[in-house]
């Protein structure tokens, strides 16, 4: 029985690290006042650019060094989601469309973009079969060495690849900058009133491309982490699921905030998987307990609308444009 | 001016325009598709190597090719139609409704419902109009429930309506569960032998009413929204909100109401989805239509009839890049490639029809 508890826990630190990035990304993206619905998108491109990257490397050189096989994915796929969010970025801000519609193509865009690669990229190189980088799949479940030794508490809580522990000191330092920083309290101000802030001589045009392009490589970790980690350096089409929109319930979820965000992802991570864990179970009872997320964050918005606490609301400013002639 | 050899003026600045002509406007969105498609083509050159005319040929073959492959393509267009005319009124509005994905799933599950559990106990007319009472009423209470809290506490409501669409399809998957035993989580086409509350074939066509009646939506939908008051509040409140509370219209009653319409026709689509296509449930059965449809309203510029040609256009898009994969041996997520490339253009486009680039002035004092 604990050691069911366990590896549930195991198990659910694991399904809640690429929620978590997905999250940390979106809170940033957000607290410009930028609704990125595209991070489902960005997720996948940052999964299949590090695939791409880490096959073009595993089969280029003979004997693939353990520390390329890890620096040259992760850069691949910050590429692929920073241009993916540039993209956004570009059309949202610079050319002040509208940010729901962008957001979604975004999405279909970039599962478009990972699904086709994912399925194709082999035949471009005359193989078949599926998609197994194993070395560079190794090479990022490296864990501490001695894990192992530390019994089933190192086992449920230090067995993690680097890019785990990354998510949380990423999401400690985000919440460190918005709170203890002079850039996050202008980040803020941004995404709650442009106009204020652009008046008080803050580049409103700048932090909102960097926090939207910072925040979907951020995300593009999370689709790093599930494909490299999770899997073992093995793409499957659609295997990433719906973890983006996931990512974006836990933004709502966690009030804006990356420490609880922590927390959040790592609930959500749990009831994700849950149904597997809990015996005898019938099909029907286990998507009632997969639809749990989604109705507990519906809850979350309407108690935080409902309480009208001044800093639990979304930023002001979430989803609009911002045009400095037009106030 | 003294001063005036320190001001740096801008290479160039930006103004809102007005009064750019409708012919302009649908002149820039059209050098917007081509600019896209001449994208497309170096995309597809570049990871295939084909020739991207030969590409588009098979495109259009893929919905044109012959009479069966352009009903299906005029069946697509309109369920297409149908969900974006559903989102039509609450865009107008600025509300944004994402949630129409899960509106047409649970208008679609009470159909299936009602077909599962009546199975030929009813005559077949009896049983359509329970289906397609039952999926209206469905929809209304999936799109109108964001409505409420969004016009009482200004819920967030794109987030909400966004997460119901994924309870919607938990709770398919739940009754998909409790109606298929046998755990393979498939429904299979339901009253198969007795053609129980299958809409009726007309004109010899299996989605026949399917189109005449997304064709009368589109008409009643461009008189309400142009020719009745209540089109004429929707514009008020989405222009301002406070203008509309000043001359003295009730938003939040606005608001719920947009939102009763918009539920019902999304229900009205799961009805035509079950009853009339597919005559089964499944998770996938708006397939990504709730969203299409946002793209598909927006493109339009929220008017009925451009909706028509727009729509048309992505099921156009999607169509053919499933025939070009199959044809060149792709994989078919080309097609959600091209879409989003063609969609980024057209959206990007917006802004020079809204928005003016002024050049710095060679001219100083001009004005």
């Amino acid at each position: 029985m604990i050691k069911t508890i366990f590896a549930f826990i195991n198990a659910a630190i694991i399904q809640s690290i690429p929620l978590l990035y997905g999250a940390t990304g979106e809170i940033i993206t957000e607290k410009s006042g930028n609704l990125n619905l595209g991070i489902p998108g960005i997720m996948y491109m940052g999964g299949i650019s590090g695939i791409i990257g880490g096959y073009l490397y595993e089969h280029s050189v003979a004997n693939p060094s353990a520390i390329l096989c890890v620096l040259i994915p992760l850069l691949s796929s910050l590429i692929g989601s920073t241009l993916l969010a540039l993209i956004y970025s570009f059309l949202t801000i610079s050319l002040r469309v509208n940010q729901n519609v962008t957001g979604l193509a975004l999405t279909t865009f970039g599962i478009g973009i990972g699904n086709f690669f994912g399925g194709s990229l082999l035949s471009f190189f005359g193989e078949t079969g599926s998609i197994s980088l194993i070395r560079t799949g190794k090479a990022f479940k490296a864990s501490l060495p001695f894990a192992h030794k530390l019994g089933i508490f190192g086992k449920t809580f230090l067995s993690f690849g680097f890019l785990a522990y990354l998510a949380i000191a990423i999401a400690l330092v985000t919440s460190y900058f918005f709170n203890r920083t002079r850039a996050g309290l202008n980040l803020r101000a941004v995404g709650e009133n442009p106009a204020t802030a652009d008046a008080a001589g803050i580049n409103v045009t700048k932090y909102k491309y960097l926090s939207t392009l910072i925040g979907g490589a951020i995300a593009g970790l999370g689709g790093l982490y599930f494909v490299m980690d999770y899997t073992g350096g093995a793409w499957t089409n659609n295997g990433f699921g719906d973890r983006g929109w996931l990512a974006i319930a836990i933004v709502i979820f966690a009030i804006w905030r990356p420490t609880t965000a922590i927390l959040s992802s790592f609930l959500f991570g749990g009831l994700y998987i849950l149904s597997i864990y809990i015996p005898g179970l019938s099909g029907s009872a286990k998507e009632i307990i997969n639809m749990l997320p989604y109705v507990v964050t519906i809850l979350v918005l309407v108690i935080i609308s409902m309480r009208k606490k001044r800093e639990n609301q979304p930023p002001a400013h979430l989803g609009l444009s911002y045009f400095r002639e037009e106030r | 001016m003294t001063n005036e050899k320190h001001v740096k003026e801008p290479l160039f600045h930006i103004t809102r325009r007005t009064d750019i002509k409708p012919l302009a406007a649908w002149g820039i969105r059209l050098i917007a598709v081509v600019a896209a498609l001449i994208v497309s083509a170096l995309v597809i050159v570049t990871i295939t190597n084909y020739n991207p005319i030969e590409v588009y040929a098979k495109m259009i073959e893929g919905s044109f090719g012959s009479e069966r492959k352009f009903f299906i393509l005029l069946q697509n267009t309109a369920m297409l139609l149908c969900v974006s005319l559903a989102v039509t009124p609450a865009f107008k509005m600025k509300f944004w409704n994402l949630g129409a994905e899960g509106q047409v799933l649970v208008g679609g599950l009470a159909s299936a419902a009602c077909m599962f559990y009546a199975k030929d106990s009813l005559p077949s007319w009896l049983l359509i109009i329970i289906m397609l009472v039952t999926s209206i009423l469905s929809g209304i209470i999936w799109g109108v429930l964001p409505a409420v809290f969004k016009a009482i506490w200004r819920t967030n409501e794109s987030l909400f309506t966004l997460m119901m669409n994924y309870v919607a399809m938990q709770l398919v998957s739940f009754f998909i569960m409790v109606w298929v035993p046998n755990g393979s989580s498939v429904m299979g086409v339901l009253n198969q032998k007795s053609e129980s509350g299958w809409l009726p074939v007309v004109f010899g066509q299996k989605y026949g009413l399917n189109i005449i009646i997304v064709a009368l939506l589109t008409v009643v939908m461009f008189i309400y929204l142009h020719f009745s008051k209540q089109g004429y509040e929707i514009s008020v409140v989405g222009e301002s909100e406070n203008t509309a509370r000043y001359v003295g219209i009730n938003v939040k009653k606005v608001i719920i109401r947009t939102m009763v319409i918009s539920g019902a026709i999304c229900g009205l689509a799961g009805f035509l989805l079950v009853s009339g296509t597919n005559h089964t449930i499944s998770k996938e059965l708006a397939g990504g239509m709730g969203f299409t449809a946002i793209m598909v309203s927006w493109l339009a510029k929220f008017e009925p009839v451009m909706m028509i040609f727009t729509s048309m256009f992505i099921v156009f898009l999607q169509k053919g890049a499933g025939e070009i994969a199959t044809a060149f041996r792709l994989n078919e997520s080309v097609s959600d490639i091209l879409t989003g490339i063609i969609i980024f253009f057209i959206i990007g486009s917006e802004f020079f029809i809204n928005y003016k680039i002024n050049m710095r002035s060679k001219s100083k004092g001009a004005e």
